[in-house]
């Protein structure tokens, strides 16, 4: 199945830089309609003002984690398909684990490679 | 064998636990001080005949007073508090700087990357372009290190404060607060190590222009 690259991609993460690099890495594999979101809460917001194909984002942010943003657009009824890609540090199984039952539609453990990132994306978006 | 010392005045039934637990209840904070006081005030209330039982208690008590109000002096005279109000601030502190520092080096380094890309995309579809997203991708990634860095130093910062709090706790508890104990002495002559402090935090350096500034003024 061919991938839209031309959809609007979320990403979310509280690094500026770690925000700056998934950005580029997008563009490398030329998705460039990427939008930024600095924690859950903004990620959210962003989320139900607009539509998005993809969300990218870091679990561990303050005041809302990725985790709660993940169950939060589960739980919404018009975002609840959305692909959702955690890149995250936390790399204990119980993390991966919890994720999972949330409805994450996959993993990525920091530090990453930009294979890693755009293998997922194929495998995310190929399922979407 | 007779067991018990002879005290002037009537016996009485209060048990010694019973008088012990009424004077907690007055002094129910853990104030070391109060310890000997605790006991003068059992040795008080006593008007019977102690028993060996009794008496060896109240001894133990009064060694545990001694004990405690040692260990305050020992703790006074490390000057622990300096850990609190000076140590752990000025290494969460450094570690912060440590954070900006790297943030901004890798922005920097972002957006020297970033030109390169514009750069490959002037010449696309060459094997140049092939060769400088490469180059590109791997600096992306490798930059990264600030993120993970980032939240090492957040997780040793938090350790920092809990120490820090459990330190102030001891602090309150014995009352080992600031200059009841011996300072350490003061260098009158600074030596070279006072010299060497390795790069301050910025809104306490001196800039080029102070530095050219100060150096100019022994002209």
């Amino acid at each position: 199945m061919a991938i839209d690259k031309s959809m609007n991609v979320l990403i979310v993460d509280d690094y500026k830089t770690m925000l700056r690099i998934i950005r580029n890495l997008l563009k490398q594999i030329e998705f460039n309609n990427v939008e930024e979101a600095s924690d859950g809460a903004d990620a959210l917001a962003k989320l139900r003002a607009g539509s998005f194909g993809l969300v990218i984002s870091d679990w561990n942010m303050a005041p809302m984690t990725g985790l709660q943003l993940l169950q939060e657009v589960r739980a919404d009824s018009r975002l609840k398909n959305t692909p959702f890609i955690m890149i995250t540090a936390e790399s204990k199984t119980e993390n991966v684990v919890a994720a999972k039952q949330a409805g994450v539609s996959n993993y990525i453990v920091k530090p990453f490679n930009a294979e890693t990132l755009r293998d997922k994306i194929e495998k995310v978006l190929g399922h979407a | 064998m007779h067991d018990t010392i002879p005290r002037p005045g009537p016996a009485t039934a209060d048990p010694l636990a019973r008088r012990l637990g009424e004077l907690r209840a007055q002094w129910p904070a853990l104030e070391t001080a109060m310890v000997a006081e605790v006991v003068r005030a059992v040795l008080s209330t006593l008007s019977g005949d102690l028993t060996v039982k009794e008496t060896s208690l109240l001894t133990e008590v009064e060694e545990l007073g001694k004990s405690i109000a040692s260990a305050k002096a020992e703790i006074a005279a490390l000057r622990v508090d300096e850990i609190t109000d000076a140590h752990i601030p000025f290494a969460t502190d450094e570690l912060d700087a440590i954070v900006a520092h790297t943030a901004s080096a890798t922005h920097a380094i972002l957006e020297s990357c970033e030109t390169l890309d514009a750069v490959a995309n002037e010449v696309a579809g060459t094997e140049a372009e092939k060769k400088l997203q490469d180059a590109t991708t791997r600096i992306y990634e490798a930059c990264s290190f600030q993120d993970i860095t980032g939240q090492r130093i957040t997780k040793v910062v938090t350790t920092l404060k809990s120490i820090e709090a459990k330190i102030d706790q001891i602090v309150d508890t014995f009352g080992a607060r600031g200059g009841e104990g011996k300072a350490p002495p003061v260098a009158v002559v600074a030596s070279e190590a006072d010299l060497l402090n390795g790069p301050q935090l910025p809104a306490h350096a001196m800039d080029q222009s102070d530095i050219d500034k100060l150096l100019a003024s022994f002209d």
